[in-house]
């Protein structure tokens, strides 16, 4: 089930957090402009007080550890095996067992709802670096621990985190010819997956709105039906179409503020880029060519878009005005360029690219230049961006075989190029969407 | 539907005198076997349902051609029935560029039927992108039979 959208969160206090130690051995900071840099060494002590505090330490170990920046230290290793949540921790053990940080918390029950206290020790300093206080409903414990997970990841990194966010999808089940194809949406780390469509028929590329009350997607209608785009609420599941045309419409995204959708339609061969109100359904074409222009995708200020387009031969970046014309081309490596994404922050736009040897997920800055590759393979595409714009998400594709479908999988990766995972999903899955962090 | 079955009904009957009718190409009746003129089977074992294109590619080559203009002469022949021309690529391709190049696909063939004489209001197109594959495979062959624009019949 999915989380109210309010009132999750009764209430949330900041404990007193001592100031950023200053000394240069600090280890539980991260420089992340710096190149290169050692996982941060953390102990995550089970919460004490209630059955759940065990299951949220293991939340948000996982959440640390498959970031990449986090070693975690497993439980065997601690010497101080009972530490209370609200005293300090005898941080001489903490130092031999090589932690950093350590992570305490507690939890107590408060007339129906749970009251969470945690606590990051920054062991190294011997002083509290952050402490958050929440209560609320007993179910909402998952969520907790991902802002929980959020609050460590911004204190060590200086960054927003991005575990307290979901994944849209697409489900992938049954005959590699006759495949079923589902949205649908999970948390950030796999958990609580449910689906958006029936499979009644194939359903592609879900976006998140702003808000995370709405997606958008693509899907055929029944009997041979064209594929249109709809438009769909998360909780009670009610969708709509997004404007009916003659011709196909796909490939949309949401822009920034949520008040607009930019798709896809085609006519007679020729695939151009429009622009639609949300609350008005006013179209307004974006683009006029012959070519195809697809997977457009808003600059983070919703000034510019980001689309491709094989007008000059072959699929290449182009960006535009998002209110259409200025059209300029930014790839010019070998290749083909496909599925821009603009990062949430603004930097780098993320890319698949199709050459002689493969397919690879990069990222380039925005003007074109410093193009490097993060992922390749046989078939990886469909980048998305965590909120903070340090994570990519994408699709790995595996070559059929003996006439069945190659795996699809989802995987992660640092902006770096470093720490890729694979994202545990309950069937194949392909084109993630990455969706901003839940409103709070 | 049933009208469709009806008709299939009547020509099964007359299979055995078509049959010995050898009018036709050696290959097409050596396929006629099991098939009744004028049905699907017939369409797509004696006639060709598919033409192919060239990677990244929607113009229709001449083997294409040749299929297409046999496709139009069957379909002057039964105009009962409603067509819908379905693109599709290979796997060597993004998702969504994908189903406009099987929309483009689609297109082109549709275009080609219509000059040769097939009303405009009985063609429909559909791009299934990547998402049909047939055959499955992850080899030249597999993908050279994959970029296709198939002529279904209702």
């Amino acid at each position: 089930m999915m989380l109210p959208r309010r009132t999750t969160l009764l209430g949330g206090a900041a404990l007193a957090t001592a100031g950023i130690a200053s000394t240069a051995r600090a280890q539980l900071t991260i420089d992340m402009t710096r190149p290169s840099f050692e996982p941060v060494p953390i102990a995550i002590v089970d919460f004490k007080g209630d059955p759940v505090g065990a299951q949220m330490a293991g939340v948000i170990r996982n959440n640390l550890q498959n970031s990449g920046l986090f070693r975690v230290i497993p439980s065997s290793a601690y010497i101080q095996k009972d530490v209370d949540a609200t005293t300090p921790p005898r941080f001489p053990d903490w130092r031999s067992v090589g932690a950093a940080g350590l992570v305490v918390g507690q939890v107590t029950s408060v007339g129906g709802n749970i009251k969470v206290d945690f606590r990051l020790w920054d062991v190294v300093t011997s002083q509290q670096a952050t402490g958050l206080s929440f209560t609320s409903q007993p179910n909402n414990w998952r969520r907790l621990s991902h802002i929980i997970s959020d609050a460590i990841y911004k204190r060590v990194t200086g960054e927003e985190g991005y575990f307290d966010t979901r994944i849209a999808y697409v489900s992938e089940t049954g005959a590699a010819t006759n495949r079923t194809k589902r949205v649908a949406v999970m948390d950030q780390d796999g958990a609580n997956n449910r689906y958006l469509t029936d499979g009644k028929t194939i359903a592609l590329t879900p976006r998140f709105s702003p808000t995370l009350q709405e997606i958008v997607y693509m899907a055929y209608g029944e009997n041979n039906g064209p594929a249109r785009v709809y438009l769909q609420n998360v909780d009670s599941g009610r969708r709509e179409l997004l404007g009916n045309f003659p011709g196909m419409s796909f490939a949309p995204r949401f822009s920034p503020d949520g008040t607009k959708v930019v798709m896809s339609i085609s006519e007679n061969g020729r695939t151009n880029i429009y622009e639609m109100d949300v609350r008005g359904r006013q179209l307004r074409r974006l683009t006029n060519s012959p070519a195809i222009d697809t997977s457009p995708c808003y600059s983070s200020d919703g000034s510019q878009i980001v689309f491709n387009s094989d007008r000059g031969g072959t699929q290449q970046l182009y960006v535009m005005s998002a209110s259409g014309g200025a059209e300029r081309r930014i790839s010019f490596g070998d290749g083909r360029y496909a599925t821009p994404v603009w990062s949430p922050r603004g930097d780098f736009i993320a890319f698949t690219k199709i050459s002689s040897g493969g397919f690879g997920i990069g990222v380039m800055r925005s003007d074109g230049s410093g193009e490097r590759m993060l992922a390749s393979g046989f078939l990886v595409e469909g980048p998305t961006w965590a909120p903070n714009g340090r994570v990519l998400m994408f699709f790995r594709q595996q070559p059929s075989s003996g006439g069945r479908a190659g795996a699809a999988s989802l995987h992660q990766v640092d902006i770096t190029g470093r720490f890729e995972r694979q994202v545990p999903t309950p069937t194949d899955a392909s084109d993630p969407a990455w969706s901003p962090l839940i409103p709070q | 539907m049933s009208m469709i079955k009806a008709l299939s009904a009547i020509a099964a009957m007359f299979l055995i005198a078509a049959c010995s009718n050898s009018n036709d190409q050696q290959t097409a009746s050596a396929a006629t076997t099991s098939v009744a003129p004028g049905t699907v089977g017939d369409f797509r074992q004696n006639v060709g349902d598919r033409v192919f294109f060239d990677t990244d590619a929607s113009t229709v080559r001449e083997d294409g051609r040749q299929t297409l203009n046999r496709q139009a002469e069957w379909l002057k022949k039964y105009p009962n029935y409603q067509i819908t021309v379905e693109g599709h690529c290979d796997e060597r391709g993004t998702r969504e560029y994908n189903l406009a190049l099987g929309e483009r696909r689609a297109n082109a063939a549709r275009q080609y039927l219509i000059a040769q004489g097939i009303p405009a209001a009985r063609l429909k197109t559909v791009s299934y992108g990547k998402e049909r594959p047939d055959p499955v495979g992850s080899d030249e062959a597999s993908w050279a039979r994959n970029r296709r624009a198939v002529t279904a019949l209702e």
